[in-house]
């Protein structure tokens, strides 16, 4: 087993995570900026990565700035913003070849990092004010890209499945931000919510590739370092009290094929003592090919295309999704919560129980042997406090049983069941 | 056994071709947990009219029967071949295109009896009429969800309307209808013709011994039996130089608008080596034009045309080639009217020596990225092979290439009658 050793240096402002491996043929740099999930400043949130990344002090407009990254031989780097539990997280992603490679002798490494540091720290600014066309550019494209949801059934449903399953808690709140907070935001007032954000998200950095240990720390130092931030992380997650009631919820729009998402709350997150098992129920559920919705919504049922199930780790949810004929939604539905039945009764083999354990692995495994699939998982460790080598993750994995895989079906309660249907509704 | 080393890469793939004719690539790993391996036949969506081995007259077979074999070669008399991955603690996969039919498979641990299922399953087909015709429901449903699907709407309806006669404008997975049409007898038939192993290639890449992997494979082949055949007879309609039809348009249910234009590229009398040259050297000039660098990027971006969805990107294979862009926009008709005079306005203008060596260093560093994936490495090696051309030749290619070459490429690259323009259009409320 070939496992990545992490090195984790608290810096003056940041994080920072050094991931040395001779997979790759390229550097990559992923800066991570986390804050609480709140309605306030959510739109802000959404609009700053595609504004910072247009233009900074030193190239200020989009051509300029991309025309570097080209000449950089072609470093790739992309932002966005996401949801990991109730922390909203902005993510800057660079990757730079490695120089060994290339007929050049240019530092095509500390160059980049210039780029990457001054779209963070030093965007092209004015009286205090981002540069107004830019930002009035990219309030337009945010509009479409939240006018766009609609068209994405699948994305739709699971965006609508969380807005009414999780009505009351930060976690429904929309990643893209909200329409009605546009007129207010202004160059000047996302500036202002910039800088706050900029002194005050907790800042994680990781590099990974072949890299020398001392020299990238060196260079990390010159390009990360902030002035201002503590860097502490004091956020406390909302708790669902009481108990759930199930609900189920028809909407209709115009599609070809129903889109069933149902979400079911899981009680277990990410580094509590039963979150392998879930992995492990999860397999077995709704995870892969071979697992039991898979096998009976599709195979045995010809009811559908896809049926899958997969868990939120931070927030402890399961979600499970699957599109089907809008006449076979009660069908679909109730085999989809027979399997849920059958999983308590513990109505599965030993043999599936090491299957799935297998597979787990094998997935985790592969997705450590990709850089960026490595930072997210070192980065789910980092948000939930617990940092737990790669090894003994994969231990307790193998340690799972089939009494705590029901164990966990037990503890799993059914809370949304959500159908996008067409206008017909297919009765 | 043959190795073939790349040393500014510092790659090597291991190359043979078994007795039956089947081609084995490995290359190994060592630093990685995973091992990939696809088993590709050099056979797609396109191959509808064929003479079948062993037959002297022609057939054309059901749209969409490529893709339902792939579906159904997993199945077996007495099992899922999915679940034997699934105890072997890999995941499987499949897919297929216009010109190929792949199977795939990826893991970190017991490689050799996953790569000996992957053979096997592939090489011993079960087809029966009720599992066909189970079938037909899950494909159906497959169909459907790209019909809601507005980016592959806009893609095929492009295609369409460049493409008049030739089985390219035929969504891979077919019609809801024309898949009731498939039999049994009908999968055997495309089987035999094109999984004969001299119609494939295996490439295996990741954490294993070579030496050992590739008599593993020697041995497996040699255990079977295939009858030498002669080449497939594959026969596709004569197809215009010019597009189907110039405007098409579909309406959906999108809240904004999408515009596509489409260039029917002419790769008819392109050999390999020359169909990666014109590959490269268009992807460049669009990078140059249409990339967020770029003057008509910036222009059209500037002006509320374009947003982020806005793409482009050049397919040229054996029979046919397109190239493709556009994306959402507000103002679909301003759109399309101006991404085609940007077409034709390439051939006036020139990219200087400067410019060319940026777009020449960005195509470099994009192909060394892509080399971190044995997905990409794997499946691109095996694309190119088949078109007769070495993937890691792309970075030599790339390196010869000058501003002069782009120039001469401009010149006969854009005509009035090889352009179509289709929309994606709204539902009035």
């Amino acid at each position: 087993m070939k496992i990545s050793k992490e090195t984790v240096v608290e810096k003056k402002g940041y994080r920072l995570h050094i991931l040395p491996s001779k997979k790759y043929k390229t550097i990559s740099i992923v800066a991570k900026l986390k804050a609480p999930m709140k309605r306030e400043g959510i739109t802000e949130r959404a609009l700053l990565p595609s504004v910072l990344q247009k233009a900074t002090q030193q190239l200020p407009n989009v051509r300029t700035l991309q025309s570097a990254l080209e000449n950089l031989y072609g470093t790739g780097f992309s932002s966005d913003g996401s949801k990991k539990g109730e922390n909203h997280v902005l993510s800057f992603r660079m990757e730079v070849v490695n120089e060994v490679y290339l007929k050049n002798q240019e530092p095509i490494l500390e160059n980049a990092l210039q780029i990457f540091s001054d779209v963070l720290f030093d965007p092209k600014v004015e009286n205090g004010a981002f540069d107004e066309s830019i930002v009035a550019r990219e309030k337009q494209t945010l509009e479409q890209k939240i006018k766009s949801i609609k068209d994405d059934k699948m994305s739709y449903a699971n965006m609508r499945l969380i807005d009414h399953m999780c009505k009351d808690e930060p976690y429904a709140l929309h990643v893209h931000g909200y329409l009605e907070d546009f007129e207010q935001i202004t160059a000047q007032s996302l500036y202002e919510y910039y800088q706050a954000m900029i002194n005050r998200d907790l800042l994680d950095v990781y590099i990974s590739g072949d890299v020398d240990q001392t020299e990238i720390e060196k260079l990390a130092d010159q390009y990360f370092t902030r002035e201002f931030s503590e860097n502490a992380d004091d956020h406390k997650h909302s708790e669902l009290t009481g108990s759930i009631e199930a609900k189920e919820i028809v909407e209709e729009d115009d599609v070809n094929q129903g889109k069933l998402h149902i979400g079911y709350r899981t009680n277990i997150k990410f580094g509590d003592p039963d979150y392998y098992a879930l992995q492990v129920f999860n397999g077995i559920y709704g995870g892969f090919p071979s697992s039991k919705l898979f096998m009976n919504v599709r195979e045995k049922h010809s009811l559908a295309y896809y049926a899958a199930s997969r868990f939120e780790s931070h927030k402890g949810l399961l979600l499970v999704f699957s599109g089907v004929d809008p006449k076979d939604y009660d069908q679909a539905k109730s085999i989809i919560l027979e399997q849920m039945k059958a999983m308590e009764s513990g109505d599965f083999t030993d043999d599936q129980v090491e299957d799935s354990k297998e597979q787990v692995i094998n997935q985790l495994q592969e997705t450590m042997d990709n850089a960026n699939g490595l930072i997210e998982v070192l980065y789910h460790q980092t948000l939930s406090g617990k940092d737990i080598p790669a090894e003994e993750l994969i231990e307790n994995i193998r340690n799972v049983k089939k009494e705590d895989v029901i164990k966990v079906a037990e503890k799993i309660q059914l809370d949304t069941i959500y159908f996008l249907t067409s206008q017909e509704g297919g009765e | 056994m043959e190795e073939l080393v790349y040393e500014q890469l510092n790659e090597s793939v291991f190359r043979e071709k078994m007795d039956n004719g089947l081609q084995v690539f490995l290359l190994s790993k060592p630093e990685l947990a995973k091992t990939y391996g696809i088993f590709t036949t050099n056979y797609g969506s396109i191959d509808q009219t064929f003479t079948p081995i062993g037959k002297n007259e022609k057939v054309t077979v059901p749209e969409g029967i490529a893709h339902f074999l792939e579906h159904k070669l997993f199945e077996k008399e007495d099992r899922d071949v999915f679940q034997d991955f699934t105890k072997l603690g890999a995941s499987a996969n499949a897919f297929t295109s216009f010109t190929k039919t792949a199977y795939l498979f990826s893991a970190t641990s017991q490689i050799e009896k996953n790569v000996e299922t992957l053979l096997d399953f592939v090489q011993d087909p079960y087809f029966s009429k009720e599992s066909v015709d189970k079938e037909k429901g899950i494909i159906a449903q497959e169909i459907k969800m790209y019909d809601d699907q507005p980016d592959w709407r806009a893609f095929f309806g492009t295609i369409q309307s460049l493409y008049e006669k030739h089985p390219v404008k035929v969504d891979i997975a077919g019609t809801v209808d024309s898949i009731q049409e498939i039999t049994k007898d009908d999968l055997y038939t495309c089987y035999e013709t094109f999984y004969h192993p001299s119609n494939m290639v295996l490439f295996v890449a990741g954490n294993f011994n070579p030496e050992e992997m590739m008599e593993q494979i020697r041995t497996n082949q040699a255990n079977k039996d295939f009858k030498e055949i002669p080449e497939i007879e594959r026969s596709y309609p004569d197809e215009p130089k010019s597009v189907a039809k110039a405007e098409g348009s579909i309406t959906m249910p999108v809240t904004t608008a999408k515009a596509m234009v489409g260039v029917k590229e002419d790769v008819s009398s392109l050999n390999g080596e020359e169909l990666l040259r014109a590959e490269l050297i268009s992807g460049m000039i669009l990078d140059f034009y249409f990339s967020r660098s770029g003057e008509f990027y910036d222009e059209l971006y500037q002006a509320d045309l374009i947003d982020d969805s806005f793409q482009f990107e050049t397919e040229l294979d054996r029979q046919f080639g397109f190239t493709i862009l556009g994306g959402d926009s507000r103002k679909p008709d301003e759109l399309a009217a101006r991404l085609k005079e940007m077409l034709h306005s390439i051939k006036e203008k020139k990219i200087s020596e400067e410019d060319f060596t940026r777009m020449k260093r960005k195509k470099i560093g994009q192909f060394m990225r892509a080399l971190n994936s044995l997905e990409f490495i794997a499946n691109q090696f095996t694309h190119y092979h088949t078109l007769g051309v070495d993937l890691f030749d792309v970075l030599p290619v790339i390196e010869s290439l000058s501003a002069e070459d782009a120039d001469q490429y401009v010149e006969h690259w854009i005509k009035d009658d090889r352009i179509s323009v289709f929309q994606v259009k709204p539902q009035e409320q």
